[in-house]
């Protein structure tokens, strides 16, 4: 089955093959991003926006703020898990705690909503 | 291209939603296939039931919507006890117990941990006294909002509630009208104190007066949801009451039509109406969506509106005792936080049909409303033990406070809510003294932009937000001051933020007290605000610890329940099957 990626209840969460992955509200430490000039992004996500499939890689762009300096807007494409195996469809989240490198988009990939 | 969402709604919505949910129902949690979970969810809520957030799966939030309020006579009994056998989770609230009612800022009522299974007993019980869960959540018409003593107040000037009446009965379960590109809130007004809040609804019927007849003013496009928060605009149209639901069909269906179904978070019609302006909005709904001519606008009464104005004169929030138009009292008792027991809720149903009709209504301040009580019954009204608990003469603080949902069921929350707000109300009471002439003093707190509290309306403005503390992530909220209503509506200024959600009553007493040294004499904590930048209102707001004991600071949307010992996620029974017993998840 092809995986299906969705945002849901205005972007509290991402579902990935109808079960619910990836939540707002947590921390990600975002690093090399140009969100905002701390050394790190100490960002606080609060909705996903856009939310894509790059085999293996679930990935999103998350409207937020970063909790150090207050400046706040959307992430570029970051990857929140992987469906390493799209037959199982079993979900890997990241550990949004480690330092994430947002990405801006070189080549296409399937978005959904 | 259309949403995965319109996708859904094009495959099953609106009435036809029942009998799938009456069958899964029947069947149990488990009959609903793994892959269409979101789907069957998005559609349930149609029906006004909301999947609780992670780590409580296969509960439900249920809404009840209850038109302007209103809530007849026999109605509420049945609300307390749908509530005390049903609304039963797996872990009890340590402020409000196991079983309780919310009255909710858009005066309807919110019940938690609903089980699937008890679906069709809960709706038998609600139908047989004419309650119902229709469209209280989902894109369509949600409960109508309006002046909560409609029909009964003195200030009135045209008898809103026949009106707001004859909207449900048209709009509710109207096929031409369930599934709209997304929500649809309405709010009807009839006397010159303002209290149906058009300014924050999608559509807003105002009184006004055209050549000596009373009707109402249209304004289109209100609403406070992420930080795109939009007062309703003047469309210049007047309609006679007896036209009110032509317009009201016109400006829905236009809604309908032209409302953005590509993209969810642009499909609120303030969207559309910051787009197209108020002229084009009147001339498509002219053109397009009625068949008589629209007048234009009549001379409104918002220069009169007391209602949130910050001048602390009319009945405000209509907590405490006040005369009706037939002579009769109305006693509005202040519920913190919007939040009743089930068995308080039943002794109130009690309480209402000894001293009054039986008849009690909702506020948009999360209050109830006791009505048609007899001067003579009124002492003894006052001595019944309920009304220390829900005083109709609270405190500032207690009668101020709004809280939403928050960290304890809503999947978008980034902090716990109304435990919280019932701490702070009790310490501010305790240790801030206001100015006598400020006997109201209005603070809201939303757990996120969502803005379900309304906070951008409040003297004290709180959002959920995250900061760090001796380097470990803990709650926050961001402060605003100064919002309202009233002839000339401001949304707060946002001018302290991430401040630690255990230095913010000390925040509040420190601007209270700055506020009682600087201000001139008489002038309002709004006026006061207004008169300043937001640089200097951050210094006077000045965050500190107190003797104020916070035990929410933990990340509490990463537990399964903030409140029970053992809150790791891992740890939640849930899902659960009919009996509240757990079920093999599916992780
Ligand atoms: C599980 C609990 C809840 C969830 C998940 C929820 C969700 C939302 C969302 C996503 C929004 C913003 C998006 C939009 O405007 O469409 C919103 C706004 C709002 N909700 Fe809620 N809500 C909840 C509870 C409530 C309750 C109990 C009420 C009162 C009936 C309420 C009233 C409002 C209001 C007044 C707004 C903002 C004003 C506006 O833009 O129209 N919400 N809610
Ligand atoms: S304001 Fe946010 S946290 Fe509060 S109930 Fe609404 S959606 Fe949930």
């Amino acid at each position: 089955m092809t995986t299906d990626v969705h945002q849901l209840d205005d972007g509290a969460w991402i579902s990935v093959n109808d079960s619910r992955e990836v939540n707002v509200s947590d921390l990600w430490l975002l690093a090399r991003s140009d969100f905002c000039d701390c050394e790190t992004t100490d960002f606080l996500a609060e909705g996903f926006v856009k939310v894509g499939v790059d085999h293996p890689d679930i990935e999103a762009r998350i409207a937020g703020q970063c909790i150090a300096c207050g400046a706040s807007g959307i992430t570029d494409w970051l990857t929140v898990g992987r469906v390493v195996d799209p037959k199982s469809g079993d979900f890997y989240g990241v550990v949004h705690e480690s330092v994430h490198f947002p990405e801006k988009r070189t080549r296409l990939a399937r978005t959904a909503d | 291209m259309p949403s995965k969402v319109e996708k859904w709604k094009d495959d099953v919505y609106g009435n036809e939603i029942r009998e799938h949910l009456l069958e899964f129902a029947e069947q149990g949690w488990e009959s609903i296939p793994e892959d269409e979970h979101d789907a069957w969810f998005e559609r349930f809520k149609w029906w006004g039931l909301y999947h609780q957030r992670s780590g409580q799966e296969s509960y439900f939030m249920m809404r009840i919507g209850t038109p302007n309020g209103v809530i007849k006579p026999g109605q509420l009994e049945v609300i307390g006890d749908v509530a005390k056998e049903y609304a039963t989770g797996p872990a009890d609230n340590p402020e409000f117990g196991d079983a309780y009612c919310d009255w909710t800022t858009r005066q309807s009522v919110q019940l938690h941990w609903i089980k699937l299974e008890d679906i069709p007993e809960i709706f038998d019980k609600l139908e047989s006294v004419g309650l119902s869960t229709q469209q209280a959540c989902g894109d369509s018409w949600r409960n109508i909002v309006g002046c909560p003593v409609a029909g009964k107040d003195k200030h009135e000037h045209i008898d809103a509630w026949p009106v707001a009446e004859e909207l449900n009965e048209t709009f509710k379960g109207n096929d031409d009208y369930a599934n709209l590109p997304r929500k649809w809130k309405v709010a009807v007004t009839g006397c010159d104190e303002g209290c149906g809040q058009g300014d924050i609804n999608d559509l807003a019927f105002e009184p006004a007066e055209k050549d000596g007849e009373l009707g109402f003013n249209i304004r289109v496009g209100g609403g406070l949801s992420r930080k795109e928060a939009r007062l309703a605009r003047d469309i210049d149209v007047w309609v006679p009451p007896e036209q009110a639901a032509d317009v009201a069909a016109g400006m829905s269906g236009l809604f309908n039509e032209y409302g953005d179904r590509e993209d969810r978070f642009n499909a609120r019609i303030k969207f559309l109406v910051d787009e197209w302006g108020p002229e084009k909005m009147r001339q498509v709904l002219q053109d397009e969506f009625v068949d008589f001519e629209l007048e234009t606008a009549g001379e409104d009464m918002r220069d009169q509106y007391t209602y949130n104005s910050g001048g602390n004169e009319g009945h405000d929030d209509h907590v405490g005792i006040h005369e009706q138009d037939d002579g009769n009292y109305y006693v509005g008792l202040n519920v913190l936080v919007g939040r009743m027991g089930a068995d308080d809720t039943l002794e109130l149903a009690e309480l209402a049909e000894e001293y009054g009709s039986g008849e009690v209504r909702l506020t948009q301040r999360q209050n109830v409303i006791i009505m048609d009580v007899p001067e003579e019954n009124l002492e003894d009204l006052k001595s019944e033990p309920l009304l220390e608990d829900y005083s109709p003469e609270p405190s500032p603080f207690m009668r101020g406070s709004i809280a939403c949902t928050g960290t304890e069921f809503c999947s978008l929350s980034i902090v716990e809510t109304k435990n919280r707000q019932v701490r702070y109300a009790r310490w501010l009471k305790d240790n801030v003294e206001l100015p006598a002439d400020h006997e109201d003093f209005h603070i809201h707190l939303s757990g996120c932009t969502a803005s379900c509290a309304q906070p951008q309306i409040a003297d004290v403005s709180l959002r959920g937000m995250k900061t760090r503390k001796d380097g470990e992530p803990v709650e926050a909220l961001d402060i605003g001051l100064g919002g309202g209503l009233g002839e000339d509506p401001r949304f707060a200024d946002w001018v302290e933020m991430r401040v630690p959600a255990d230095e913010v009553p000390g925040a509040i007493k420190n601007l209270v007290n700055n506020f009682k040294d600087r201000r001139e004499d008489g002038e309002t904590f709004r006026d006061f605000v207004e008169a300043r930048d937001e640089d200097t209102l951050a210094d006077l707001v000045e965050p500190e610890e107190t003797d104020y004991h916070d035990p929410y600071m933990h990340n509490t949307k990463m537990t399964w329940y903030p409140y029970v010992e053992d809150d790791d996620m891992q740890s939640s029974p849930a899902p659960t099957n009919g009996d509240g017993e757990p079920l093999p998840s599916d992780d």
